[in-house]
């Protein structure tokens, strides 16, 4: 009976993410955005130092579709999106499930500043449908959308607010604890939502360096209320500098004795053939969601 | 030894010598980095709170604490003196631990005492204690109904705010965890 009478409450969160998934779904189709759908279960999750992949018989779950989506781009699709499940070993609390939805697109030829007018002309349009205006409202705060955004370098913020250059020498382990004791209540206090841009090469994951300041990666984080709600890249097409990346990571997670994940030879067949210049984007659908009915919790935003 | 993900509100842990528990926890995890665990602690002795992040890998001290089950046996001067009524052990201890919940205090009145240490450091009371209002304007029959109050003294001294239909002699119940009165036992005669 306790288990019906929390499905009941959750009534209001659960309209408000199908509005949201519908409006997502409006706002790619009327923009020619092909919905695809790419394998849950993967032989070769993407190898990234702090993201473990649950095991799945011989495979893995998918911690995200875009070696896949990356591979439609090489095959000449040109604007793709997908939303489904994603899953993140140990993940849990108020912001995090080891199950959540993802939404991902990616578009040619584009990089992250074409993908960035993508993502506030989507906000704006998904708000409306749900609230009825460009607007959230979080702990009686209010966040317009459809004003200006705050864009900060990672170099501007950790030289304000931690007092050293990530970019001129990066230390991994420092970065995450200033990140989480200094940065992010900056970022909480900021009443638009911020973009968190241009972060060191060595914490570029699957973005590419910026051209004419490679000691940069373009690479943005989309920030609401402190809330990290997108991440996005202008993607690397470059497949000899990518074998590198994912074998230094490899190296990275057997040091510190956390699974290897093989290196994905379809994805990397395809960079070879040829990956055009694109940008792509990771939003979390239930962050977003929580953002839209001002919850406290994923678990209030998810049925089960 | 608690790891990482031990870590939860609540949890009991040492830090820098000194005994914490955990007031709010949130598991984060910036944009490609590492899970961290953000706490909130508060110091058991002193009340101070303090913000803490604790990497996955680290390893989090365990408190020595002890919890005992004590009796309340006479006020000595400006100590309190307790038993241990399997040893016979008495345990003396001042106002810098109990702070007002002396005034709530009852002969023979069972309490678990927490030792860090073997130090005792906290003191918790039953939640609801009776005691005797001893002081008090005179009550008013027929309003049981509004939220107004009254000043009134316990038969120690101690003052509280009373429902207007409360008169000397009545037993009340108070909550220990606030101080504040709970319901009424029996009028006085």
């Amino acid at each position: 009976m306790s288990t019906l009478h929390a499905l009941r409450a959750k009534q209001r969160a659960l309209t408000i993410r199908a509005t949201c998934l519908t409006a997502i779904r409006t706002f790619f189709n009327a923009r020619g955005f092909l919905e695809v759908e790419t394998p849950v279960r993967v032989s070769a999750p993407a190898l990234e130092p702090h993201l473990d992949a649950e095991p799945s018989g011989t495979c893995y779950l998918r911690t995200s579709p875009e070696l896949h989506m990356k591979q439609l781009l090489c095959a000449g699709y040109e604007r793709i999106y997908q939303m489904g499940p994603c899953f993140r070993q140990a993940e849990q609390g108020a912001w995090h499930r080891p199950e959540y939805t993802m939404l991902e697109w990616y578009r040619t030829p584009a990089d992250y500043q074409d993908i960035l007018a993508d993502t506030r002309a989507l906000l704006v349009a998904v708000s409306r449908a749900v609230n009825g205006e460009p607007t959230v409202h979080r702990n009686g705060r209010a966040w317009t959308l459809d004003g200006d955004w705050e864009v900060h370098t990672v170099r501007d913020l950790y030289q304000r607010w931690a007092g050293w250059d990530p970019v001129a020498a990066y230390e991994a382990d420092r970065f995450d604890i200033d990140w989480v004791e200094r940065i992010v209540p900056v970022l909480e206090a900021i009443p638009t939502p911020v973009i968190v841009t241009d972060y060191p090469a060595a914490a570029a994951a699957l973005a590419r360096r910026k051209p004419g300041a490679p000691e940069v990666a373009e690479r943005w984080e989309l920030f609401i209320a402190g809330v990290e709600l997108a991440n996005a890249y202008s993607e690397l097409t470059d497949p000899v500098e990518q074998q590198a990346r994912f074998e230094a990571c490899a190296r990275e997670r057997q040091a510190a004795g956390r699974a290897v994940y093989p290196i994905d030879s379809a994805f990397m067949a395809a960079l070879e053939a040829g990956l055009p210049p694109c940008g792509g984007i990771a939003l979390g659908i239930d962050r977003w969601v929580m953002l839209l009915a001002d919850a406290q919790h994923i678990d209030e935003v998810n049925a089960f | 030894m608690y790891s990482a993900s031990d870590l939860r509100k609540g949890l009991k842990i040492e830090v820098d010598g000194a005994p914490y528990v955990i007031t709010d926890f949130q598991f984060v995890k910036p944009g490609k980095g590492q899970a961290l665990y953000r706490c909130k602690i508060k110091n058991l002795i002193t009340g101070g709170t303090v913000d803490k992040t604790y990497r996955a890998v680290e390893k989090i001290d365990k408190p020595n604490l002890e919890e005992r089950d004590l009796i309340y046996s006479y006020a000595d001067a400006d100590q309190f003196v307790f038993m241990d009524s399997s040893t016979y052990e008495q345990i003396h201890i001042g106002n810098d631990i109990l702070g007002d919940q002396r005034w709530f205090l009852v002969e023979d009145m069972e309490v678990q005492m927490l030792f860090f240490n073997n130090q005792p450091i906290e003191v918790t009371l039953p939640f609801f204690v009776e005691r005797t209002i001893a002081e008090t304007e005179p009550g008013v029959r027929g309003d049981t109904a509004t939220n107004v109050q009254k000043p009134a003294k316990l038969d120690n001294g101690y003052e509280i705010q009373v429902p207007l239909f409360i008169n000397e002699g009545d037993r009340v119940r108070i909550d220990t965890r606030t101080g504040k009165y709970a319901d009424r036992v029996s009028k006085g005669f």
